[in-house]
């Protein structure tokens, strides 16, 4: 039996469990969840000698402020995130994809993430939390996942069951990179929009709305003209399919998404650019090119092998 | 058969049964999704059922499209399989606090509540598939004279236990969630159970579901 727990002073806005998600059931109507940004939770998590599919903690603009009681234990932050560390009333600028001890009665304040949603806090052990269908993944929406599918909240704790016993310090040099440009393969109802309507996706700017959550993201700015019908039968829906709804304002579907959708889509996410996306802050610009299918497949190839070097370098 | 496949963006396949919604094409449509769950194809990470189609996610990380299309075109479907079905009973209050919606559906259907209520607890309803949130069945067909469009302007919170109605369909939600069904009542039974892993779901696609209307104070002393 150990007795090593971090306390939440501060819970932070957006804070939750993760880690791949789950599968297999987007037929009774439980989306995959996981971690937003791939490569970020994967790179936590060999920052600090966890198995690639551990838990993390991801947090969303505020992050937490947490105080450490009990044994030494590693800890990583990922994304591009501002946070400090605190040991002994000294506060120390934390950087991100570096790992760092941190020792009883420290503390790890994570002020916000930089220009970008989604970060990550790795921590070096095996957490007590709870499974459903064999991920921690919380999703609030239908309340499933660690923590009763519910946000973590102040004065809440995070207990470990089991430290790292492997606590060397290691970092990588790596700066994630933004986009604005989103490579888009054309979608089953892209015949349902006019010519010009097309031409306004492929060519025109939209604006990230604040409505925009783990869900979805919301697009203004443009509106899609469809000639044909604004809805159609009710289908599946998977991760990046983009809807037009009536009103003519794009939705791009994030992990969290309703399983099912009844407006046309106009275009899907190439795999490659997910992760990038996500990051995509509201108020920012965001612009669609597209990609033929094979071309997306390679690029994802390109992009997995890279994500493979880096996590190599750890 | 299916009509088509094509790429659903780079990691699942969209299988096209036709246009229409009827209980023929839908039964193709499970059939397909049964024998695709029991084909145990490398790399499949998701199949979705629904009226008239059927999407295959995969995981682009072992697989890509071209594979599992070739393998979905050979794949050996069970016809014969016949789909267990069930008959479920579910409770239904229609109070005035329940049914949300009761008075624009008067005046959308031109019909008076006890018609309204006539009608909708007349028939057997079929289940085409589950989803959008967890659990939530979408059942037909309503009675020809009892079909109304979405409301206008969604509302941000739909009671959990509502039924709602819209076009040839009626549906539950399952939990609290933004929605745009003309709501009529709602049932105190839970349709959507997490802790129950292997079978969340009370209604599964091609069961029939039977709504009896409760009163309030019924409903009231549901789980008592």
């Amino acid at each position: 039996m150990i007795n090593s727990y971090f306390k939440f002073i501060r819970s932070g806005i957006n804070t939750t469990y993760q880690d791949k998600g789950r599968e297999n059931l987007y037929h009774i109507g439980i989306p995959y969840s996981g971690a937003m940004d791939n490569r970020n939770f994967l790179i936590a998590n060999k920052l600090v000698n966890n198995n690639l599919n551990a838990p993390v903690l991801e947090f969303a603009y505020q992050g937490p402020h947490l105080k450490y009681q009990g044994d030494t234990i590693i800890i990583a932050i990922t994304g591009d995130v501002i946070f400090k560390i605190i040991k002994n009333g000294v506060e120390y600028t934390g950087n991100c994809y570096e790992s760092y001890q941190i020792e009883n009665g420290d503390e790890i304040d994570i002020i916000s993430t930089n220009k970008t949603i989604y970060g990550y806090l790795a921590i070096g052990g095996e957490i007590d939390i709870k499974f459903q269908w064999k991920s921690c993944s919380i999703n609030t929406n239908a309340k499933i996942g660690s923590n009763n599918g519910k946000k973590l909240e102040n004065n809440q704790t995070i207990k470990l069951l089991k430290l790292n016993s492997n606590k060397d310090k290691k970092k990588i040099d790596y700066t994630n990179s933004k986009v604005e440009n989103i490579r888009v393969i054309k979608g089953t109802n892209f015949n349902y929009f006019s010519d010009e309507g097309i031409k306004t996706f492929f060519e025109k700017k939209f604006i990230v709305s604040k409505l925009s959550d783990r869900m979805g993201m919301r697009l203004q700015g443009n509106k899609i003209n469809n000639v044909v019908n604004t809805n159609i039968k009710s289908e599946g829906l998977i991760k990046g399919v983009i809807q037009v709804p009536p009103d003519g304002n794009p939705i791009i579907m994030l992990s969290d998404h309703g399983t099912i959708g009844g407006y046309p889509k106009i275009g899907v996410v190439a795999s490659v650019d997910y992760d990038r996306l996500v990051q995509i802050t509201p108020g920012s610009e965001i612009k669609f090119t597209e990609i033929q299918l094979t071309d997306a497949e390679t690029l994802f190839k390109l992009y997995e092998m890279d994500t493979d070097n880096l996590l190599s370098q750890i | 058969m299916i009509n088509k496949i094509v790429n659903l963006g780079d990691s699942a396949l969209y299988c096209d049964f036709g246009q229409e919604v009827n209980k023929e094409i839908n039964s193709k449509v499970i059939k397909y999704f049964n024998s695709v769950r029991k084909s145990n194809i490398e790399g499949i990470t998701n199949v979705t059922p629904s009226y008239n189609k059927l999407i295959i996610s995969f995981n682009l990380s072992i697989t890509n499209f071209k594979k599992i299309k070739k393998e979905i075109e050979v794949l050996n479907i069970d016809y014969e399989n016949k789909i267990i079905n069930k008959e479920i009973q579910i409770p239904v209050c229609c109070e005035s606090s329940f049914s949300l919606d009761i008075k624009r559906l008067e005046k959308k259907l031109s019909l008076n509540r006890e018609q309204i209520l006539e009608k909708f607890f007349n028939k057997k309803y079929f289940c085409y598939m589950t989803g959008f949130i967890a659990g939530m069945p979408f059942l037909g067909d309503l009675d020809e004279n009892m079909r109304a469009n979405r409301l206008e302007t969604p509302r941000v919170k739909v009671p959990k236990g509502s039924i709602g109605l819209t076009e040839q369909f009626t549906n539950i939600y399952t939990f609290e969630s933004p929605g745009g069904w003309n709501i009529i009542g709602n049932t105190p039974l839970n349709i959507f159970n997490n802790l129950n892993e292997n079978e969340p779901n009370l209604i599964s696609p091609g069961d029939t579901v039977i709504f009896k209307e409760i009163t309030s104070s019924e409903y009231k002393n549901y789980h008592d």
